[in-house]
């Protein structure tokens, strides 16, 4: 049995774990650069993206994360946890793994009473799913080796590079657990 | 996608799943929100006296000055909160106009209403609300709070009433689950709480939004003990502003609400953090000075 950990400094971490359950996966609370041995591969949650990158430094954990994700280990973003994979942040600059050749917006759709749910085309993926945006960021631009796997209103908010996956949105938030097979496939 | 109720209940419980595992910081001003943010504070509260100085100088607490809560979220990137009075419906629509990310129904401003709650399953905005035991969270839930918090009592810089109404939730929590399905009406009734969310709790052996933590958090240690006995994010209030090195025990108490279950880690941030806010002995406090009992 694959063991996905879940980043365990602050955010949506329970209910990641909670999908990764559900798809048959052993889940791992991921606190310790220690850790890190232990997964196969690892999600980012959503949460606070500025302070999730401060206490990734602050604990010794950034670099250790930076180095598995960049040796190929498959990590899978959603919402903060996308900020903090991508290489560039639009007017804010803040502690992150930024490996991912993606531009992100942060808060771009705006504030809470903006926040919203609706159904996605994914790539690879039969019939919609649904996908919950809290407080989301969205993807400016893409580097040439970023595939897309779904966009809303011209805005990718599901891509690809490698072994990193990103969402805007929150698969966690719903009892459809596709998207983390799709990641488990990954693995 | 349609947006219906159950679309905008997943979206406001959806922002208080995000808020988990973290700390909120009551700031005052801009320079103390962005202390906040720092620190790595996951949201902040703006209010424009912190709850130990409404406690000192008396009179009608209020909703703040909409001019300080606009400038406050122009200042951080981080969701911003404020508080209305319990009740204050206006005060509610007022704040979400303001375009913030969530509303806390709270007992440390003067309440408005002393027999009803705010319906606020009528607001887009989430509400977060406090609570001493699970009848009154359940209660809370049933009008719309999508997050809960226990009240402890506000502005003393002690931890025993948090504790206590901890406790009181979790033990309720655990009760519940030893129940046949038989005596769940009865115990909705002695409760004075919604069936179908009694239901839940005992099937789930949990509340079904995010249980967070408030009232009297001052250091580190208090933060974790906090997060062990069930709190899955604190509020600290009056804690970091009334301390001697702000900057300091906010960064502390976020790292100690991380690794809440490392007692190690615990030891060395709180070394040398200065002096802690002063702190009232509850049991000194009249009954009319008791922010707690204000609700039901």
């Amino acid at each position: 049995m694959k063991t996905i950990g879940v980043l365990g400094i602050q955010g949506a971490i329970e209910k990641h774990l909670d999908s990764v359950a559900a798809i048959g996966c052993r889940g791992l609370w991921v606190k310790t650069a220690a850790d890190l041995k232990k997964i196969d591969g690892i999600i980012l949650p959503g949460g606070e993206s500025t302070s999730i990158g401060k206490q990734l430094e602050w604990f010794g954990m950034m670099n250790p994360l930076r180095e598995a994700i960049a040796h190929g280990m498959p990590a899978f973003g959603t919402c903060a946890g996308m900020i903090l994979l991508a290489k560039d942040i639009e007017a804010y600059t803040q502690a992150r793994i930024g490996l991912m050749d993606i531009t992100v917006r942060r808060n771009a759709y705006g504030s809470q009473l903006d926040s919203f749910i609706t159904d996605l085309q994914v790539k690879g993926i039969q019939g919609k799913i649904p996908a919950v945006f809290i407080r989301a960021p969205r993807i400016e631009k893409c580097g040439k080796d970023v595939q897309v796997l779904a966009s809303y209103k011209d805005h990718p908010v599901l891509v690809r590079q490698k072994n990193m996956l990103a969402a805007s949105f929150h698969p966690e938030l719903t009892e459809d657990t596709r998207l983390h097979a799709y990641f488990g496939k990954m693995l | 996608m349609k947006n219906t109720k159950a679309n905008d209940w997943q979206v406001k419980v959806g922002l208080a799943e995000m808020l988990k595992n973290g700390v909120i910081m009551d700031v005052t001003d801009v320079e103390q929100a962005k202390i906040a943010e720092d620190a790595g504070a996951i949201a902040v509260m703006a209010l424009e006296r912190v709850p130990s100085d409404i406690r000192k100088q008396g009179g009608v607490a209020r909703m703040s000055d909409p001019k300080m809560i606009k400038e406050i979220k122009k200042a951080v990137s981080i969701p911003v909160m404020a508080k209305c009075r319990i009740g204050h419906f206006a005060e509610a629509q007022i704040l979400q106009a303001l375009g913030i990310d969530f509303i806390d129904e709270s007992e440390v401003l003067t309440p408005a209403d002393e027999e009803f709650h705010i319906h606020k399953h009528a607001f887009k905005i989430p509400f977060v609300c406090g609570c001493r035991n699970l009848g009154e969270a359940l209660r809370r839930i049933g009008e719309g709070a999508a997050m809960m918090r226990t009240k402890g009592e506000a502005g003393t810089g002690n931890i025993v009433e948090a504790v206590r109404h901890m406790r009181a939730l979790m033990n309720g929590i655990h009760r519940l689950q030893g129940c046949s399905k038989e005596e769940l009406m009865t115990e909705a009734k002695n409760l004075g709480a919604p069936y179908d969310l009694v239901c839940y709790v005992a099937e789930h052996g949990k509340l079904p939004v995010p249980n967070f933590s408030a009232g009297g958090v001052a250091t580190p240690a208090d933060a974790a003990l906090m997060r062990q006995l069930g709190a899955e994010s604190v509020f600290v209030g009056s804690g970091i502003f009334k301390s001697s090195n702000p900057k300091k025990v906010a960064k502390a108490i976020v790292e100690a609400t991380t690794h809440y279950d490392n007692p190690d880690k615990l030891a060395k941030l709180s070394e040398n953090l200065g002096e802690p806010m002063h702190g009232i002995d509850v049991r000194q406090l009249g009954e009319n000075e008791l922010f707690a009992g204000r609700g039901w």
